[in-house]
Order: structure tokens, then sequence, then C-alpha cells
């Protein structure tokens, strides 16, 4: 089995229902390793283009190669023995206990009984659920715990790939999210390939390697979460990516030109510290930035030293020169981290020559922070505009 | 024996002839069973062919449907014909009248399945016995098993006239009574364990089927 050949491949795999066409034409490599999530409407062939890897769907037209092999040459009930299978509603058999229902494709393997009793408690131990749990019945557990057991049974027989069809949507959103976790964790930590039907972008984009939209029957666009964001392949893709997270995932290319203000309050070297104190108490900010005639940013003032040294003259002799900037094309998603835990109220921005162009604030980093993490344009930003340079005096 | 009052009557009776009730109690029992398991030797595969092939079931239900209106004495008295007289002509009234209630509920058990476990258990490799024995059946015993329930009870019934043919059984008491002047005594007798044993399979029958249940397949508890 040779890496190069990917795990499953689709050349022209047509599915016709009578006059209804389910997949008109999909032509699909899944790689090894792989979290390949099909997306798209109701009814646009993914469970469908789905099903056809395990036999569940024969196709139409065309074929379907697991390992470089057509899956014609398998018997269907061994083929399927071999792919995990994770559906919507989980399909626990509700009177095996939690036991047999995670060693029934071992046991159908017929697996010698000590060997399932090992593999039953690895794997849910693997889910973080009890052991006692193995001897409950579905019905005892609740609907997460019950898709947890429904993913590790995917997995009992050591199979190499799983095929899952939205099978978290019946589950509330906090639910939904830690098995998108465990799915995610499994598949790195097992090396396992996965094909995972969805009609939830978030889902997808947050799981996949590789994101494979579908619209009647075709495939329209496959391209990795970061690409389908940055470059939809047209409207159809953008509506289904939704307005807000391609706002969103332009906060991810945003750098630190876009969200800087322009006008920072900032001071020459060559200025008697008289009217750095009057420039501070006019524009109500503890901090100046301190530039040379040309505008090169040099360092900064701060109040408190002000006190301290009020023989001293000149800006020069008190001004601070190591401090944290960053420059015009710093991306704002690798140093909003930083800025954030060092506490620093703003951070000045150069340009490569090392002249002040302006300066990013912590709170329009906030903001920001909100909108990724929280999908909010509902952060409208109502905060005060002299959240700039400081004006917030602890 | 005219001073006695009914009740008297019947004890006497039962004590006269406590052997012989027995007997013919026992003789009854078994002839509804053979009936009834006949009919879900036969009913039950039936039941789960016609689930596998839907358009069979319209024509096989229907079918039964028609032999269950028949009366019963009057399909009793069509078998004879055939069968002639004695034992075997109930037991296939018996069978006939089982058919329905067994292959209707094996049906509507099969049906009533969650499709997405069949699904998931084809999906992970099982072949179709497999599926049959580790799911279909052990979900749709408790529907089956009413539809035994039900078959028995209506057999016991029909049990009763089978004295008609010359089968025997409780029914043949009944006659009895019902030959004899003032055989009130009889009749209950004879109708009196008929009822009990219908009451009581029934009962059992009934304990059976809530055992074999299967625990809910909801996702959401
Ligand atoms: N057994 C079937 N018979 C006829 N049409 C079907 C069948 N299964 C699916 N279809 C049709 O094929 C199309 C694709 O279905 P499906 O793959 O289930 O879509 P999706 O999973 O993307 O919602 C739909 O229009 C659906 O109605
Ligand atoms: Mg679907």
């Amino acid at each position: 089995m040779e890496k190069t050949t990917p795990m499953v491949e689709f050349k022209d795999i047509a599915k016709i229902y009578h006059n209804n066409t389910a997949v008109e034409k999909v032509n699909l490599k899944v790689n090894h390793g792989d979290f390949v999530c099909l997306i798209g409407t109701s009814g646009s062939g993914k469970t469908t283009t789905m099903r056809m890897i395990n036999r569940m769907l024969e196709p139409t037209s065309g074929e379907v190669f697991l390992n470089g092999k057509n899956i014609k040459e398998f018997d269907p009930v061994k083929l399927r023995r071999k792919i995990g299978y994770v559906i919507q509603n989980i399909g626990l058999i509700p009177h095996m206990t939690i036991y047999e229902n995670i060693t029934l494709v071992p046991k159908l393997l017929k697996w010698p009984e000590e060997k399932k009793r090992e593999q039953a408690k690895k794997l849910i131990r693997l889910v973080e659920l009890p052991t006692d749990f193995l001897d409950r019945y579905p019905g005892e557990l609740s609907g997460g715990q019950q898709q947890r057991i429904g993913v590790i049974r995917a997995l009992a027989a050591e199979q190499d790939i799983i095929l899952m069809d939205e099978p978290f949507g019946a589950l509330d959103p906090i639910t939904r999210e830690s098995l998108q976790d465990l799915v995610k964790d499994l598949q790195e930590k097992l090396g396992k390939t996965v094909v995972f039907v969805t009609h939830d972008m978030d889902e997808a984009l947050k799981l996949a390697t590789k994101v494979v939209v579908m619209d009647h029957g075709n495939i329209i666009q496959q391209a990795s979460p970061t690409e389908l964001l940055n470059h939809p392949a047209n409207d159809f893709v953008k509506k289904l990516i939704g307005e807000e997270r391609l706002i969103q995932a332009r906060a991810d290319i945003t750098t630190a030109q876009q969200i800087m203000l322009k006008d920072p309050v900032s001071i020459t070297l060559g200025q008697p510290l008289k009217s750095a104190v009057s420039l501070m108490r006019k524009r109500r900010v503890d901090t100046l930035l301190v530039t040379d005639d040309d505008g090169y940013l040099k360092g900064y003032l701060d109040l408190a030293d002000l006190n301290k040294y009020n023989r001293v003259t000149s800006v020069s002799d008190i001004m601070i020169t190591r401090l944290f900037k960053i420059y015009t094309d710093t991306l704002i998603r690798n140093s909003a981290e930083r800025i954030l835990k060092q506490g620093l109220r703003y951070v000045p921005v150069i340009d490569h020559q090392g002249k002040l162009c302006g300066i990013v604030t912590r709170s329009s980093l906030v903001d920001m922070v909100y909108d990724i993490i929280w999908g909010g344009s509902e952060a409208e930003k109502d905060e005060s505009a002299d959240s700039t340079q400081g004006g917030e005096v602890q | 024996m005219a001073k006695l009052n009914l009740w008297q009557q019947f004890w006497f009776y039962l004590g006269e002839n406590g052997n012989y009730v027995l007997a013919q109690f026992i003789r009854h029992f078994l002839i509804s069973i053979y009936g009834v398991l006949f009919a879900a030797i036969i009913g039950i595969p039936l039941g789960i062919l016609i689930a596998r092939h839907r358009k069979l079931s319209g024509f096989i239900i229907s079918l039964a449907n028609v032999i269950q209106t028949v009366p019963s004495l009057a399909l009793l008295s069509m078998i004879m014909l055939v069968l002639g007289l004695g034992v075997n002509t109930v037991i296939a009234t018996v069978f006939l009248y089982s058919l329905l209630p067994i292959i209707k509920n094996t049906y509507a058990g099969m049906q009533g399945i969650d499709r997405t476990i069949l699904d998931s258990g084809k999906g992970m490799g099982m072949t179709r016995f497999q599926v049959l024995y580790l799911i279909e059946l052990p979900m749709s015993l408790s529907v089956i098993m009413g539809g035994i329930r039900n078959a028995l009870v209506i057999a016991i019934g029909i049990t009763a006239i089978g004295s008609f043919v010359g089968a025997g059984g409780l029914g043949d008491i009944i006659v009895r009574g019902t030959n004899a002047t003032n055989g009130g005594a009889i009749i209950l007798a004879g109708a009196l364990p008929t009822a009990l044993m219908a009451i009581i399979s029934d009962f059992i029958l009934g304990i059976l089927q809530k055992v074999l249940t299967p625990r809910e397949a909801s996702i959401n508890k």
C-alpha cells in the first residue's frame, strides 16, 4: 500500500435514480490522512457520494477505487467491515450493551473475546467515558455520550477510513463542539482518513483538511479551508460560506496598516519636557511616542517618569528606547496575542525604514479578536474614539 | 340434584368429572397451541418476507384478511369437507385464523424498526441474515409476540366450537350440557375453563411480551 495512491478515488461517478440525478459527475481523491468534508445544501448529493464508498449504493456509472483497487472487486460485506461508518442518528443497537455495540464489527470478524474486551476498554477510555458504561444500554446514555460510542464503534476494528454522515447534526451546540474536537483529535492522533458529510460550514472549516463543495450532484470546489475562504470559486460558494465568515477570514489576513490609527500623538527628540507635559495634558494621554525630526520612531515617554526628572530639560534625556513595535505589513493575527498578553495599551506601527506610521490600540485588537472568536458582527465598534493611545489611564 | 343451585351443581359436576374436564382442558389447549404454532412457523417468515418485499404485502395481508372474515363455523365446515371429521380440521382452522394476526404483527414489527439502525448495521458489514437475527428479530419480537397472543385467544374460542367436528376439547362439555335437561352447570363446567384458559394465556403472553420489549432507541433521553 503505497502512500501515493489515494485512499479513495472517484472516477467519473454518477448516480441516477429513474429520472432524478443524485450525483452527476464526481471526480475526487481522498488521500491517506485526509479529513475531507463534503458540504452543500440538502439534496446536493453528499450522502449519495459518500455511500458509494462502502457500496451501500452502487454508482450508475464510473468507478470507485480503494487504495488503488476497484471496490467492485471486494465483497461488499467484507469491504464494509474495513470502513468505519457513523450516521446522524447514531444507529446504536438498543438491545445490545455498549460493549456489544462497540465490539460489533470485531465480533463479525470473529476476534477472540479477550481481544474484543481489551479493545472496548481502550476505546472507551479514549473518549473519556468510564469503563462501567460498557455494561449499560444505549438508552441509558445521553445523546452526546451515545455519539461518542458511535464514533469509537467505527474505529473498533482498526478501520483506516471512516465515513460520517452528519454525525453531530442532532446534538446541541456545546456537545457538538466537543465531539468535533474529539473526532479531529482522534483523526490526527490515530492517522485515520475521514470522509465527513455536513451542511454546517463552521464544522467543515474546523475539521477539514479538504473541503469539497457540492451542488446539484457536482463538485463546485475542492480546497483547503484557508484557500476556500480566501478564494471562493464563485458566488455559490461565497453564499455557502456566508458574508460573516468571509469578513472573519479577511480579519485573518488583516495587516497592522489596515487597522492602525494614522495620527498618533508624538513629539520630537529636541522638544523641551515642558511641551511634552502640556501635549500630554492636552491630548489626555499618559505616554508619548518620540520621533526624530524626520519622523523615525526613537522611543517613548511615560508620564510617571516625567515627575521624577523634573529638572531634565529635553525629551531625549528621559525617553525609553526599548519598545515593542510592529511593521505596517505585520499580520495582526500573528501579533495580537502577544500584544494582548503583555498588557500593552497600544503598539506603534512603523514601516521598514523605521518611520512611525501609526498605532494599533488594544481596543481595536480586542474588537478583532472578539470577531474571530465569536464571529460577532454584533460587537459593533461602539467603543469611544478616544480608546486611542492610552486615553484610558488606569 | 334439583335442590342444588347452579354453582353447587357446578362444583358437584367438577368433583365427579374432574379428570374428564382436565383431560378436555389439556386437549383443548393443545389443539389451540398446535394451530397457533403452525401459523407462527408459516406466518413469521411470511411477515418477514413481505416486510422486505413490500409489493407483496398488500396481497398477502388482504388474503389473510379474507380468511379472517369467513365465519368460523363456515370455515370449519369447509375444511371438514377436505380433511374430514376430527382434530386435524380444527387445528387447520385455528391455523388459518391465526395467520392474520401473526403475519400482520410480524410485518408491523419489522416495519417499525428505525431504518437508521438497519442502515448502520448493514453499513458496518452485517450480512442480511445477521441484520435479521441480530437486529430485526430481537427488535420486533415483542410485537410478534403480541400477534401470537391475539392469535391464541382467538384460537381458544375457535377450538371451543371444534367439538362440532368431533375434535373434543372443552367444547365437548358445553355441547353435552346443551343436550342435557337442566345442563346449565355442565355448560359452565365447559365454558368457565375455556374463558379461564383464554384469560390466563393472554395474561402470561402479555408478561412475555413486556419482557421481550426492546429498550428504547431514543438518542436523547
Ligand atoms: N433512493 C433514492 N431514490 C430517488 N432519489 C433519491 C434517492 N436517494 C437520494 N435521492 C435524491 O438524490 C439527491 C441527492 O440526495 P442526497 O445524496 O441524499 O443529498 P444530500 O445528502 O446532499 O442531502 C436528492 O435530490 C434526493 O432526492
Ligand atoms: Mg444527506
